[in-house]
């Protein structure tokens, strides 16, 4: 049981990732990112690769991997650069796999071709503007079944994947009516891009992650036809309840790779770089630092592949999905500092990778529950009253 | 087409890499083995022609059981099977050895075209193309920038310092090709996962009908008789600018044959 070895396919597939990283992400990831820029072409290759098909079966165009596979995936992009790795994450986590598994077959024939090929992104709307933590009891969102066609109303805000130019579909929550206890009933809706009522806002402005894409949408009278309700109507929130806990076992993988990007980074510029006549790398203060970055992205990797491990035998894992998400966070945010450090004034530089590691590691303690909200969900495991 | 790509494992470039003292034979255990770069668009070409034209994709490599990672590489990719020939008889082989172990091979898998990256990254000696084909007793066409299939014939770009050549050959042909060839697909992981399943089929000397006194290191025609480290890379050339800086620059540029 314990064992914590990759397979040697899962280690091929690792070691292709991180080739495609190096060779194909790392040099023009910089400028992508100081324009601000979405990644269409990588994003392209990377459906090439397959990697948005990675955990879906093969008769519905994916790669019949597992959710697994798709976390290494995600951590040696996020070794490079997270925006790209987000952007993966988003497009299968919370775009292909809740079609996948909740979707009926018409659903599925229509969407999974295209998402697991990357030609379209699939984008999941759930945060609104009053609240994001409190889901449900901030949603505002409502949908209303007008003969054969749901008409949605409300905004939706931060979604990633939401307005580029291969968005496909965007599956939002939205209130569907009242349940017997009074609470309110929540079912989830395919929205294709571009249907009319949908007017998605200008690409957000933010801190980091800046080549993914994050807007604003509105829907105003926005009508669907009814087979798009995905899944049963008012079983949505238990849908992305579970679209989130597996979410956040890649946001934790994710979070690996930018712990242990900065190592790398790091482990690279203290032998190159002098003061006081000696590599910095020989100055016990960097060395245990640099230490400390190895232990943090280590300990966040055991956590997230038990997570994972968990998650495909089909046990409970909300506890393990929650601590994996909380340390792996908390590990890149760290190590994001600390390689910042060790870099000096040149780590406040743009040109450098660990400045956009500095600026991309603080969404990963936000996006996906906050790590309040992740001590919430393991104190509720650990049987503490609500 | 019946394609057969040989491909070799090689030390990382990006690792330290020795011989060892006592044979003077390459230390294949220390560095990581990869697949030698060059092959990988041997074996990307013959997946394209194969694409097009349809046929089949037989890796060969000779190498050590590690090298079996090397084959599952180019399985990977796309190839539908592999040969390895593994035998410690053929340890510390040179290049006329190895080129007569490739062809017994080769004479047994059967080919139409033969594809093979111009040179390892190793023993750089680029010459078993030439070496196969002379054994062989069918067409090499090298360098190749550009393959084209017609018929019963193959037609190459054959890279030169001046451009490139136009040479046409009848199949069964050796072609080894260059990186400007094409860009190797990375393995998806389907393609990975059904690498496992490909049949690879293991021969020793004995299985290829060679002698096997006539391969190995203590048979090799030729012998490492002495190495040393490559000395630290010596300063540049500095060239200071009294007007015709940009001249000289451009001269010294062109006597290396970067421009
Ligand atoms: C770049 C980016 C991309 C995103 N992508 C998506 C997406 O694709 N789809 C999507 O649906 N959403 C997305 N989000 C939204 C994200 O999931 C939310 O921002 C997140 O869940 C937090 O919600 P909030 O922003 O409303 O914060 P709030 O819920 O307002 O929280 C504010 C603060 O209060 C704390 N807090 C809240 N409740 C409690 C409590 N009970 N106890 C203690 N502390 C509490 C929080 O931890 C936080 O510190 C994205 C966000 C960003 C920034």
């Amino acid at each position: 049981m314990i064992d914590f070895r990759l397979d040697p396919e899962q280690e091929e597939l690792r070691a292709t990732v991180r080739r495609f990283a190096e060779e194909q992400v790392a040099p023009v990831i910089g400028e992508l990112y100081e324009r601000k820029e979405f990644p269409y072409d990588l994003v392209r290759r990377m459906g090439e690769m397959g990697l948005f098909g990675l955990p879906i079966p093969e008769e519905h165009g994916g790669m019949g991997g597992d959710y697994f596979a798709l976390c290494l995936a995600l951590e040696e992009l996020g070794r490079v650069d997270s925006s790209v790795a987000i952007t993966l994450e988003a497009g299968v986590a919370l775009g292909a796999m809740p079609i996948y598994r909740h979707g009926d077959d018409a659903q599925r024939a229509r969407w999974l071709p295209g998402l697991c090929s990357g030609e379209i992104l699939g984008a999941f709307g759930l945060t609104e503007p009053g609240g994001g933590s409190d889901v449900p009891g901030g949603m505002r969102t409502t949908a209303k079944l007008d003969g054969d066609t749901w008409v949605i109303n409300g905004t939706k805000t931060f979604i990633t994947n939401s307005g580029t130019d291969i968005t496909g579909l965007i599956t939002v929550t939205a209130i569907t009516g009242e349940r017997p206890d009074g609470r309110p009933e929540i079912s989830t809706i395919i929205v294709p891009a571009g249907t009319p009522g949908l007017t998605v806002g200008e690409p957000m402005s933010k801190v980091g992650w800046n080549c993914s894409d994050t807007h604003e949408l509105a829907l105003d009278d926005c009508r669907v036809p009814a087979e798009n309700l995905l899944g049963e109507r008012g079983r949505g929130y238990a849908q992305f309840l579970r679209a989130l806990d597996e979410g956040r076992i890649a946001i934790a993988a994710v979070s690996v790779g930018l712990a242990q990007g900065c190592v790398d980074e790091c482990l690279r510029y203290v032998k190159e770089r002098q003061a006081f006549g000696r590599a910095i790398g020989e100055f016990q203060a960097l060395q245990f630092k640099i230490a400390d970055m190895e232990v943090r992205a280590h300990t966040a990797r055991l956590a997230y592949y038990h997570a994972a491990a968990k998650m495909l035998a089909g046990e409970p894992m909300k506890r393990e999905a929650s601590i994996a998400k909380l340390v792996a966070s908390d590990a890149a945010m760290d190590n994001a500092r600390d390689a910042t450090q060790v870099f000096g004034g040149y780590g406040f530089m743009n040109e450098f990778p660990v400045g956009r590691f500095y600026r991309d590691a603080k969404i990963l303690e936000i996006g996906e529950g906050t790590s309040e909200v992740q001590r919430m969900l393991i104190a509720r495991e650990l049987g503490l009253p609500a | 087409m019946n394609i057969v790509v040989c491909v070799k494992q090689v030390p990382d470039t990006a690792s330290e890499r020795n011989l060892k003292t006592d044979d003077k034979t390459l230390d294949r255990e220390a560095a990581d083995g990869l697949m030698n770069e060059l092959d990988e668009y041997a074996v990307e070409e013959a997946l394209q022609i194969k694409e097009a034209q349809g046929g089949e994709v037989t890796v060969l490599t000779m190498g050590p059981d590690k090298a079996a990672e090397t084959i599952r590489k180019a399985l990977s990719m796309g190839a539908d099977k592999a040969v390895h020939l593994v035998d410690d008889a053929l340890h510390g082989s040179d290049a006329l050895q190895t080129s007569a172990a490739l062809a017994q091979a080769l004479r047994k898998i059967g080919f139409d075209l033969v594809i093979l990256g111009s040179e390892s990254t190793d023993a750089r000696t680029g010459v078993l193309a030439a070496m196969l084909a002379e054994r062989l007793g069918v067409p090499q066409l090298s360098l190749a920038g550009k393959v084209e299939i017609d018929g019963g014939n193959v037609r190459v770009e054959r890279q030169t310092d001046y451009g490139h050549d136009k040479v046409e050959g009848s199949l069964p042909a050796v072609v080894s090709v260059v990186e400007k060839i094409n860009e190797p697909r990375y393995p998806s992981f389907k393609g990975i996962m059904a690498a496992k399943k490909k049949p690879v089929e293991k021969l020793a000397v004995g299985d290829i009908e060679l002698d096997a006194a006539a391969v190995g290191l203590g048979n090799a025609p030729t012998q490492v008789v002495e190495f040393a480290a490559a000395p630290p890379r010596a300063a540049g050339t500095i060239v200071t600018d009294e007007g015709e800086g940009g001249a000289q620059a451009a001269d010294f540029l062109a006597s290396k044959k970067f421009v």
